[in-house]
């Protein structure tokens, strides 16, 4: 059984305990512990359940390859999935639950797929459930995808907070070990600004359990002076709990740092999400030990050796009582030295090379453990935990030759850098043979802005294999680091670490060697997602050859470890099958991020009403204060009407068009662009910026403009007022204002630079407000002693006037068709003119109207609204628009573009105005049928509804829309189908439905 | 995610505070050009495996245009210089003949 | 071809399935063929199936330069949906939805079409308005959409918050019928169908030059030597631009990163597709339990097959804003892909300036859904020199500003 030892447990504060619970158990672990060690250490061996055939599974490593020891943490709004125990650190009051199985962890009805997962290889979901052609959507996906995934859904609500940092250093190393902590030292020596980070909660790495010295200091004592050092040094930024999860384009990488996981009653941010600029990258991020691929390699028990030495030492905790050792290298013997020296049993090492190990074999054999060359094991007994082994030889095919009780093995096949985070923007990796593993090809490196690598790999991330060689290359890449940025590294030697003679490894892919397809349908690669050697091995049979191929077919390394433990030993598995070398076989991509991240750090701190940004006018308040239903229009927040009481949006809409039209309305116009073309060539380049002449206009006059794009599509409208001979101010629709300023600087920089015009966008420096109706003149004659008559100020002039005080700009323009006066204030002052109008207009009744109405209101006068008469795809002759377009221009952006043969058909659709013959509203959208079907079998059209309202004015629907020769056929009748059955007829008119003669308008 | 470095104002920034807007040194075929010139001039696009030069606004800084020449493989930026020219500086071209020698994009190289 | 049946597994698993033989063969390639198909993705398999299917070609060649499947085949978010608004668009993508629904009975590999309904929400009022616009044509065009209610909408995804404080939901466009699809197997089922009409299907087969004759194309060079063709297909999606320069023309193409991620598998939790595209996200859970997030393009040419990320940023806010409960989630992976946008963003299906070259590329964002009803009209295109499906998909449009635009109805998004 695994269980807490007397001794041992460097991380531990013993002289506490914290309570925790796993399926409702009560467990008790100290301050130090992993969520995993303390599991370990009240014996908890089973922890989960497989993705596919609900195989019972243990804890395998110690850190961030787990691909077993996954539990849903914590309850309720706070509830995770999938958290890895491993790097989860223990607290106080800590609950969490084992996943993927049911009734229980121990009894799991899914753990049937075990017995028939002979009928279950890779990919059988593709050669399956074929017929009946229903039962897959309605039977066999919702029973997979029942069986599959694997923790619970989270629910929604999290309470917890998320933010963002952002970093900017030289240097940026990523891990703290003994690599990153000296190539950080040896970076901020020679000046550069570092930053080290290190994604547990301790610096030093593994090499405090794996012992050794440093310049005549003991391991430990060196990282402890070390950080010291470092945290002393102003030009140096030190961050645990903070992993390096991706690297980008250009010396980008992301941090993501676990705040308060480990203290979840801190006031603190939950998770934080380091953007790092970096102008070097190092990646000092280790290597992660192998498993071996041997039968029943998945049994709970079955651990890496390094695991078993890490819970030993670290925290104390024993993996089993007997722990034998499976190897092909000489690191595992340290595991079995280990136990050994803490009282434990190890009945035997088993070293698949037939030459065995060095020193370290000597010395294990020297404290009087049993050493065996050339063997392996043949098979695993046990189920839900490890009960013996079978051994047998490496070289054999499987006979049996000895079978031994233990409860635990601990196995280790060899290390592979940790090379992800070199991967992720394109360096590239080669082979070693002699390691059998990938590593960093430093002549092909990530490149950044200027072409430059900015990313180099230190220590074992980089394959140096001991402690010697590790500081040696990490003092090398901090010093090429910081001299990559513009440092002068010291000339100091690299301190010296402990070398230790270790035998030359032996690559074991497959163990025993020969065995047969009864044990690889029993060895493991992929624990999680139950990818066995076999699997591998008749993926490659069918013709899955490319590594790509194999992983999506039989879904090695796909799982939420993404491979760490299993990617090297299937691609190997699948060279052999191919009879090609490894490296032609190549890797998988390495995409970030290195191991999941929180979604909600990704988010930060942009969740609510803040997650994009919010734009508000100046009048904004008085719209909330007096319950305005909102609608977003981009990123404002535009009224869409201001219901009274229980009145209903409807209605409201009714009311407001109502007054407005007998009386007096007040529209915050505030959205509208603005944009200020001013210098000698301003009308020149207004009359390329629109359809219609804008150069013939007079000071203190408007004109109403079209803009179209360079491919003829109408785009944005807007009155143009010119303010003085050099001035122009163009109004744009509120989504335009932005995209058309920039339309604006591109053609005056890119294309005619020489002319003499300036630009800006001024919307936000404005509030706009529309006073609308019969009664607006007199209103605002209360206000100001400035003459606002028809022959002062007639319509479609402007003027600057004083109004209740303010200096302001009066445009008598209208989109209502009433009388009608937009007043622009500067925006600090917009409040206070909106409270003057309302008090002015008090006596009439002012009425406060939102988009709809003003919407309705356009429609009812024929206007086109961009984005409903036009779609992108509706050119200015659409509409019926000729009169806006000069003909005594050579040119204007969209001109050539109109003249081709699809703009000047004479079967395009046009404008009307659609008038249902009982009176209902057409439904949005409609279309108009015409005969017969088109070659596709889809029925033909001939016109479609654009806008379409209830107009209170008229007390009945009106409609817009584009009709094929509609003009030609005003008094025609034709159909709109509506989506749920039935036609409404609708009789073709004129567009303008009120006040035909602008009567109203021109007063 | 992009570093550039706007020309006119001199900021180096986050590609965040910029935007890219198509296709540089392009020459306008307006009214009376022929249906081709009209066609390369809208939509027959350069699109290379390679260095590229494409008009960029530092709409988040100084909101003035530029053209950056970028590598679209590599994303290595060769350079950028004000969109007040017809044709790329000696100094980018020679940026990209280092890292692609016979480089060609439309009737430079 | 062995026939895929659980009969079949049951029977190979006595013997421990050694018996599987390769799903496609691995040949040398010929001197000539009839047709050769460049891009051994989704769209050049399923045109090489169905010039062997609907019209008896079958001395085909698909050339990939790398693994077959591999390219945006094996890295989209697999929706498939047909609700577009302009009726070439509705009439390609119905088509291949409809495929979909039998494509793993014709091909006897099993697909995994889940038409488990896709719901485009509408947040903004102009929305509402185009989705309604869409299910009124859509009703014309023969695609079954409806336009639903918000309480509709929170009872096909419970997980769903419809009042954000943003951008609450108003409505959604719902195609019952739209789904998923397992995208590696679309891509075997049709590379094991051709191989078994005799086709050959060459990986590691990179194009490097377009041999033309007299204004006809006369065959490509390639890595693996000259291979002759009558006709040629180029169906190479982010690297049309890179072949028509081969073959001397230039295409309405430009070639973007469109970004996407994972998150770790849970047990299921949403049976269906929605996409909201005012925030610009969209998702659906896989078979595994994922969940699969999409986003938009980043805004230049780039062929990298990754991103910035702060356009994930922006996708995953706007989902947790959609769905709270995915806040805490965990992202597993995120990638890349190259698409290819073209003047209109939508897809190229036409006879090329050369002779014999016809090119199937520009499916933007949109290709995973197209791929049987575009393999089903190209494959026609280049047998009888024309196809209802494509004729409105011509070069010809660009010229005469016939332009074939989505984002009428949606801003961005597939």
């Amino acid at each position: 059984m695994s269980t807490r030892l007397a001794k041992g447990g460097r991380l531990l504060d013993k002289g506490r305990a914290l309570n925790f619970t796993f399926n409702g158990k009560r467990l008790r672990g100290h301050p130090g512990d992993t969520l995993a060690s303390a599991l370990l250490a009240n014996d908890q061996m089973l922890v989960g359940r497989s993705f596919k055939y609900h195989r019972p599974r243990g804890i395998v490593a110690s850190g961030a390859e787990e691909p077993n020891a996954l539990v849903g943490l914590g309850e309720g709004a706070r509830f995770e999935p999938n958290q890895r125990a491993t790097t989860t650190e223990l607290f106080d009051g800590l609950t969490c639950i084992s996943q993927n199985h049911w009734p229980s962890l121990d009894y799991d009805i899914g753990a049937v797929n075990t017995a028939f997962a002979r009928f279950l290889p890779a990919g059988f979901y593709y050669k399956t459930f074929i017929h009946p052609r229903p039962f897959w959507k309605h039977v066999y996906e919702p029973f997979i995808r029942q069986s599959a995934g694997l923790g619970k859904a989270p629910n929604p609500g999290d309470p917890d907070r998320y933010e963002h940092f952002y970093a900017f250093c030289d240097v940026l190393v990523i891990g703290g070990g003994v690599a990153g902590l000296q190539a950080a030292l040896a970076a901020a020596e020679a000046g550069a600004r570092v930053m080290l980070i290190e994604q547990t909660a301790h610096w030093g790495g593994r090499a405090p359990v794996d012992g050794g010295e440093v310049g005549g200091q003991p391991t430990e004592e060196w990282i402890e002076a070390t950080v010291a050092k470092l945290r002393d040094m102003p030009n140096v930024t030190l961050r645990l709990r903070c992993m390096g999860a991706g690297v980008y384009d250009h010396g980008y990488a992301l941090g993501y740092e676990r705040v308060s996981d480990h203290a979840p009653e801190a006031d603190a941010p939950r998770h934080r999400l380091w953007r790092i600029r970096a102008g070097q990258i190092v990646t000092a991020t280790g290597a992660i030990e192998r498993p071996l691929s041997f039968a029943g390699n998945d049994v709970p028990g079955v651990m890496l050796a390094s695991a078993v030495r890490d819970y030993a030492v670290n925290y104390g905790v024993s993996a089993g009582d007997r722990t034998v050792v499976v190897t092909n290298n000489d690191d595992a013997y340290r595991t079995a030295i280990t136990l050994k020296q803490l009282g434990l049993e190890v009945p035997v090492i088993l070293d698949a090379r037939a030459s065995g190990g060095g020193a370290l074999a000597d010395e294990a054999r020297a404290l009087g453990i049993r050493v065996e060359n050339g063997k392996a094991i043949a098979k695993v007994k046990g189920s839900k935990r490890v009960e013996g082994v079978a051994i047998c030889a490496q070289a054999g095919e499987g006979a049996v030759l000895e079978e031994l009780k233990c409860d635990a093995i601990a196995m280790s096949g060899g290390w592979s850098p940790v090379v992800h985070l070199w991967s992720h923007c394109g360096g590239k990796l080669i082979w070693d043979s002699a390691q059998a593993h990938f590593r960093p090809d430093p002549a092909n490196p990530p490149r950044g802005a200027k072409g430059e690598g900015f990313v180099s790999a230190a220590g074992a991330a980089n394959g140096a294999s001991d402690l010697a060689g590790v500081l040696t290359d990490a003092d090398a890449a901090g010093k090429a680091a910081a001299k990559a940025v513009g440092h002068k590294p010291k000339t100091t030697a690299a301190p010296k670490g402990s070398q230790s003679v270790e035998a030359p490894m032996q690559a074991v892919w497959l163990m025993p060697q020969g065995a047969g397809i009864r044990l690889r349908m029993k060895s493991w690669l992929d624990y999680q997602n139950d990818v066995k050697v076999s699997d591998v091995q008749l993926a490659a049979r069918e013709g899955y050859e490319s590594v790509e191929h194999a992983k999506r077919y039989t879904t090695l390394g796909m799982a939420t470890d993404q491979g760490k433990l299993s990617n090297i030993n299937g691609l190997a598995i699948l060279s052999d099958a191919l009879n090609q070398p490894i490296p032609q076989t190549g890797t998988t991509t390495f995409r970030p991020p290195y191991t999941p991240i929180s979604l909600s750090a990704i988010a930060g701190s942009a969740r609510g009403e803040i997650f994009q940004p919010i734009r508000k006018t100046p009048i904004h308040d008085w719209h909330e204060d007096n319950g305005a239903h909102f609608e977003p229009v981009g990123q404002w927040r535009r009224p869409y009407c201001f219901p009274k009481g229980e009145e209903s949006h409807r209605d409201a809409v009714n009311r407001e068009i109502n007054q407005t039209r007998a009386r007096l309305g007040l529209l915050d116009a505030s959205t509208l662009g603005k944009i200020i073309v001013k210098g000698p060539d301003a009308g020149k380049f207004l009359d390329m910026l629109y359809t219609n002449m804008m150069s013939t206009l007079k000071p203190g006059k408007c004109r109403y403009g079209l803009m179209c794009n360079e491919n003829g599509f109408l785009v944005d409208d807007g009155v143009v007022a010119r303010i003085d001979e050099d001035t122009f101010l163009c109004h744009t629709t509120t989504g335009g204002a932005e995209s058309i300023h920039g339309h604006m600087e591109d053609w005056l920089q890119c294309e005619w630079w020489d002319w003499k015009v300036y630009t800006a966008n001024v919307t936000e420096q404005y509030a706009q407000i529309a006073v609308v109706g019969p009664k607006a003149r007199e209103t605002l004659a209360k206000l100001t002693t400035d003459d606002l008559s028809n022959e002062a100020l007639p319509f479609m002039g402007w003027a600057d006037i004083t109004l209740a005080g303010m200096p302001v700009r009066v445009y008598r323009i209208s989109f209502s068709g009433e009388l009608s006066y937009e007043i622009a204030v500067a925006a600090s002052l917009g409040r206070a003119l909106w409270d003057a109008l309302l008090e002015a207009g008090a006596e009439h009744g002012v009425t406060p109207y939102g988009t709809e109405g003003l919407h309705v209101m356009r429609a009812e006068k024929g206007f086109i609204m961009i984005g409903d008469e036009t779609d992108g795809t509706v050119i200015p002759q659409d509409l019926n628009m000729q009169w806006a377009i000069s003909k005594k221009k050579d040119d204007y952006l969209g001109k050539r573009a109109q003249e081709r043969s699809h703009m000047t058909d004479p079967n395009r659709w046009k404008l009307v105005g659609l008038e249902t013959l009982d009176g209902s509203v057409l439904p949005d959208g409609a279309y108009a049928t015409a005969a017969g079907h088109n070659a596709n079998g889809q029925r033909n059209t001939q016109g479609r509804v654009t806008s379409t309202y209830f107009s209170p004015t008229l007390g009945r629907g009106i409609a817009m829309g584009l009709v094929h020769d509609g003009p030609d056929r005003i008094g025609e009748v034709i159909e709109f189908p509506k989506v749920d059955g039935g036609v409404v007829k609708t009789k073709i008119v004129d567009p303008v439905f009120y006040d035909k003669d602008g009567e109203k308008q021109n007063v | 995610m992009l570093i550039l470095t706007c020309p006119c104002c001199g900021v180096t920034g986050e590609e965040t505070e910029f935007h890219q807007g198509g296709e540089a040194h392009l020459k306008r075929f307006g009214p009376g050009s022929s249906d081709d010139d009209f066609h390369t001039y809208m939509f027959a696009k350069e699109n290379p495996k390679g260095a590229h030069f494409e008009r960029w606004r530092h709409n988040n800084g100084c909101g003035k245009w530029f053209i950056a020449a970028r590598d679209t493989v590599t994303l290595e930026v060769y350079g950028t210089y004000p969109a007040q020219t017809h044709e790329p500086p000696q100094h980018i071209r020679d940026a990209i003949t280092a890292r692609r020698p016979g480089w060609t994009w439309r009737e430079f190289a | 071809m062995k026939h895929y049946s659980a009969f079949a597994v049951a029977r190979e698993a006595l013997r421990y399935h050694m018996g599987w033989e390769r799903a496609w063969a691995s040949p040398e390639p010929k001197k000539k063929y009839d047709v050769i198909i460049v891009g051994a993705g989704g769209h050049g398999l399923a045109t090489a199936y169905y010039l062997g299917k609907n019209f008896g070609v079958t001395n085909v060649a698909v050339l990939e330069k790398g693994w077959l499947g591999g390219g945006n085949t094996g890295r989209n978010t697999t929706i498939i949906r047909s609700n577009y608004l302009q009726d070439p668009s509705a009439a390609i993508y119905e088509k291949s939805r409809s495929l979909y629904e039998t494509l793993s009975q014709d091909l006897n590999y099993n697909i995994m079409f889940s038409p488990r309904g896709v719901i485009m929400l509408a947040q903004t009022e102009h929305e509402v308005r185009g989705y309604q616009r869409t299910a009124h044509a859509n009703a014309l065009q023969g695609v079954r959409t409806e336009f639903i209610s918000p309480a509709r909408v929170k009872e096909i995804v419970p997980i769903i918050n419809l009042d954000g404080p943003r951008y609450p939901v108003l409505g959604g466009l719902w195609q019952a019928r739209g789904g998923t699809a397992r995208h590696d197997a679309v891509a075997w089922g049709y590379a094991r169908a051709c191989s078994a009409m005799g086709m050959h299907i060459i990986q590691k087969c990179e194009v490097t030059g377009i041999r033309r004759e007299g204004g006809r194309v006369t065959g490509v060079t390639t890595n693996r030597g000259d291979i002759a063709c009558d006709k040629l297909g180029l169906v190479v999606a982010g690297h049309s631009g890179h072949l028509a320069d081969m073959a001397g023309f230039r295409l309405p193409i430009e070639s973007v990163a469109l970004q996407a991620l994972v998150s770790e598998p849970i047990k299921p939790c949403m049976d269906c597709v929605v996409m909201a595209n005012t925030v610009h996200g969209y998702m659906s859970q896989s078979d595994k339990g994922e969940m699969v997030i999409g986003g938009g393009t980043d805004g230049y040419n780039n062929y990298t097959q990754r991103g910035s990320f702060h356009h994930i940023e922006e996708t995953v806010r706007a989902l947790i804003e959609t769905f709270p409960m995915v806040a805490r989630l965990k992202m597993l992976r995120q990638w890349g892909g190259i698409v290819d946008v073209t003047g209109d963003r939508s897809p190229i299906l036409s006879k090329a300036p050369v002779d014999g070259i016809f090119i199937n590329c520009g499916w933007g964002t949109g290709g995973f859904k197209a791929i049987p009803g575009s393999g089903w009209g190209f494959a026609e295109l280049m047998a009888k020199g024309h196809s209802p499906l494509c004729d409105e998909f011509g070069l010809d449009r660009f010229y005469q500003g016939r332009f074939i635009d989505e984002s009428v109805a949606a801003g961005v998004a597939h």
